[in-house]
């Protein structure tokens, strides 16, 4: 144990080193930082470190328990299995970017108040947007401008939420907040943001899909996560939750159905499988929230393992479009059968992780008796077998030979894409020593004869679906295409409505300045004369030096404040 | 990248349009045998609409059904050219 050393700090601080490290070494170095803080965190005992006093509020930088400890796995289990997908890649930038990116989700998650999560929440936000603006496209520039927009927007949120809560309970720490008063409820939008609660959600499928073929695989597995966590530790048993999660497991799905990029469908059913740890939080009895958390860990690791798929695809073909792939099987039959893999899990099928995840939260659905909830979990179960663990694979590999051949995936990423599917498959096969890590204490045994037969009817009668469909030729193809999601509010409406106000406003001023003539630049010449350089004001000390000394001022104050 | 079709391409098994048509009667017949073990299997569940003779399997089957016809229509109202946003 590196004394007192929180493992997020050890991936931040170790970020720094990378820039200077080449080939071999740099590898070497990749795939060591996360292993250390692993260890790290392995040798740290439960409870707080790190107390700091600023501007006398009393901080608790990490706080290490079950909740967050299991987090803390899962984040770097998915930063190691990045680093390894992301070997071969020549990148500083996106290095650099995925380590500050991990170090701060791990961060977040340890944070004991809410201005510590605060200052991670932003890191998180600012160190993935380069990991979108990494792919160096027109069109990924701005994806990640807006995503960026959005995230610091989650954290202006937060720090308002933040703010309020202070001055109404005057303490900052990061326990179970609630939706009672106003502060709670902005944090809460905060943490919905960053989840991608209905309507908030479009950052995600608009920016994800934009990122480098080894920068998704990092995305999808921490900011949403943070998010879950935040909602788990913050808001667990709220009500609301549960009409907001089956939302999101349901309402994706139609889209994901009809989008025409492969990596997009996986964002949507990235949004749809938070909506099962949602309705589990908002449940909150201690089976519900074991399956919350327990499906985030087996999510990060199917999802990472899916999007690893199709970025192998994308980065020996291309393009991931399902309208121009298919037959990809005959060139990277391991990519296709690590996909497979990846399918079966989020499908839920038994001995794969989502089948002892998921059902979790679905049987804690059911012993409140909730029906309407249950149906549509189960809808969007079946659902998701069908966009994401049919479609996906079909489409790149299987389908109707596009003609395209290519070599198949780089050494490290089917090492990566191995060992993500041998842990899906090892959590789905020995539930026992997966569950024994959960901070909630709830027994749950998955393979009963009903329940597993239950599941395999309900698969394979949704395969049976979608082959009859395919076979009446009544699926819909794949058409090259964007379909309107809500993002059209501000990526549309509300740029027309800019242009609409912005042309009024030229028009206007044009009538304005004629009217006003001479009258306005003899004003001007007056203002000019008395302002340019020679006239007083110029002659005095500019507002930047101001600036700057105040900043000073606050700079030594804070330094002497530690002293 | 090669070119498809190449005479010297070895072909693959799914290559063969009757396999396929093997395969799919051999799921179909999985399909079948899975709804009639519904009469074997003791359920414990605890809504009464679980114990009706192959719920699991028939809810599938109209869910993803019932999926891809709405999903189909939505795309009369959401589907715009590729490059929509980029003018």
């Amino acid at each position: 144990m590196i004394g007192e050393l929180a493992p997020g700090l050890i991936l931040i601080f170790g970020a720094l080193l990378l820039p200077l490290l080449r080939g071999w070494l740099r590898a070497g170095y990749m795939l060591a930082l996360p292993a250390i803080a692993f260890l790290q965190l392995i040798a740290m005992p439960d409870g707080s470190l790190g107390h700091m006093e600023m501007f006398g509020l009393r901080l608790t930088t990490v706080r290490v328990d079950e909740l967050s400890r299991f987090f803390g796995y899962a984040f770097l289990v998915a930063a190691l299995l990045g680093a390894i997908y992301a070997l071969h890649v020549k990148d500083t930038v996106q290095h650099f970017a995925g380590s500050i990116y991990a170090g701060s989700a791990l961060g977040a998650v340890f944070a004991g108040d809410l201005l510590t999560l605060l200052l991670f929440w932003e890191l998180i936000s600012l160190a993935s947007v380069f990991l979108i603006w990494a792919a160096r496209t027109p069109r990924a520039y701005r994806a990640g401008m807006r995503y960026l927009i959005v995230q610091i927007g989650s954290g202006l949120l937060l720090l308002l939420g933040l703010l309020l809560r202070y001055h109404e309970t005057g303490s900052l720490a990061f326990d179970r907040i609630g939706l009672e008063s106003p502060g709670g409820t902005l944090i809460f939008l905060a943490f919905g943001v960053k989840c991608a609660f209905p309507l908030l959600h479009n950052w995600l499928q608009d920016a994800y899909p934009e990122a480098t073929v080894t920068g998704t695989v990092l995305l999808s597995a921490f900011t949403t996560k943070v998010a879950v966590y935040a909602l788990a530790r913050g808001f667990p048993g709220t009500e609301i939750l549960v009409p907001i999660g089956a939302i999101m497991t349901a309402f994706p799905i139609f889209y994901a159905v009809i989008e025409n990029d492969l990596r997009r469908v996986l964002a949507y059913s990235l949004n749809n499988q938070l909506g099962f740890m949602v309705v589990g939080i908002g449940i909150g009895t201690d089976l519900a929230l074991n399956g919350a958390v327990a499906h985030a860990f087996a999510d990060i690791v199917f999802k990472a393992l899916l999007f690893m798929a199709m970025g192998a695809v994308l980065f020996r073909v291309g393009t991931v479009k399902g309208s121009e792939l298919g037959g990809l099987y005959k060139s990277m039959p391991w990519t296709t059968g690590f996909c497979i893999v990846g399918a079966a899990s989020i499908s839920a099928f038994p001995l794969f992780s989502g089948f002892v995840t998921k059902s979790m939260v679905i049987a804690a659905a059911m012993e409140q008796d909730r029906l309407w909830i249950w149906l549509v979990l189960l809808f969007a179960s079946a659902g998701v077998f069908h966009h994401a663990g049919i479609k996906i694979p079909y489409f790149a590999f299987f389908a109707h030979d596009s003609g395209k051949r290519c070599r198949e995936a780089p050494p490290n990423m089917l090492i990566a894409m191995g060992l993500s599917a041998a842990l899906c498959i090892g959590i789905g096969s020995f539930p026992d020593q997966f569950y024994a890590l959960l901070p909630f204490q709830a027994s749950f045994h998955p393979y009963s004869p009903d329940h597993v037969a239950a599941q395999i009817q309900l698969l394979f009668w949704s395969a049976l679906a979608f082959t009859i469909l395919m076979r009446t030729g009544i699926y819909p193809p794949e058409l090259k295409s964007t379909n309107l999601d809500f993002d059209w509010i501000y990526r549309r409406l509300g740029r027309s409505f800019a242009e609409i106000v912005g042309w009024s406003a030229a028009r206007l001023w044009t009538v304005f300045a004629s009217a006003i003539g001479d009258r306005t630049s003899r004003l001007i010449d007056a203002v000019r004369s008395e302002w340019s350089s020679g006239g007083i004001p110029a002659r005095m000390t500019h507002t930047g030096s101001m600036v700057f000394w105040t900043t000073l001022l606050l700079a030594a104050y804070l330094i002497l404040s530690y002293l | 990248m090669t070119s498809a079709h190449d005479p010297a391409e070895r072909l693959y098994w799914l290559d063969n349009p009757g396999n396929v048509d093997r395969l799919v009667r051999g799921f179909y017949a999985v399909c079948a045998l899975l709804l009639l073990l519904d009469l074997f299997i003791p359920k414990h569940g605890s809504f009464a609409i679980e114990h009706v003779f192959g719920f699991y399997a028939l809810f599938g089957f109209v869910a993803c059904v019932t999926l891809v016809l709405v999903a189909k229509q939505l795309r009369r109202i959401v589907m715009r050219p590729e490059a929509y946003y980029d003018r």
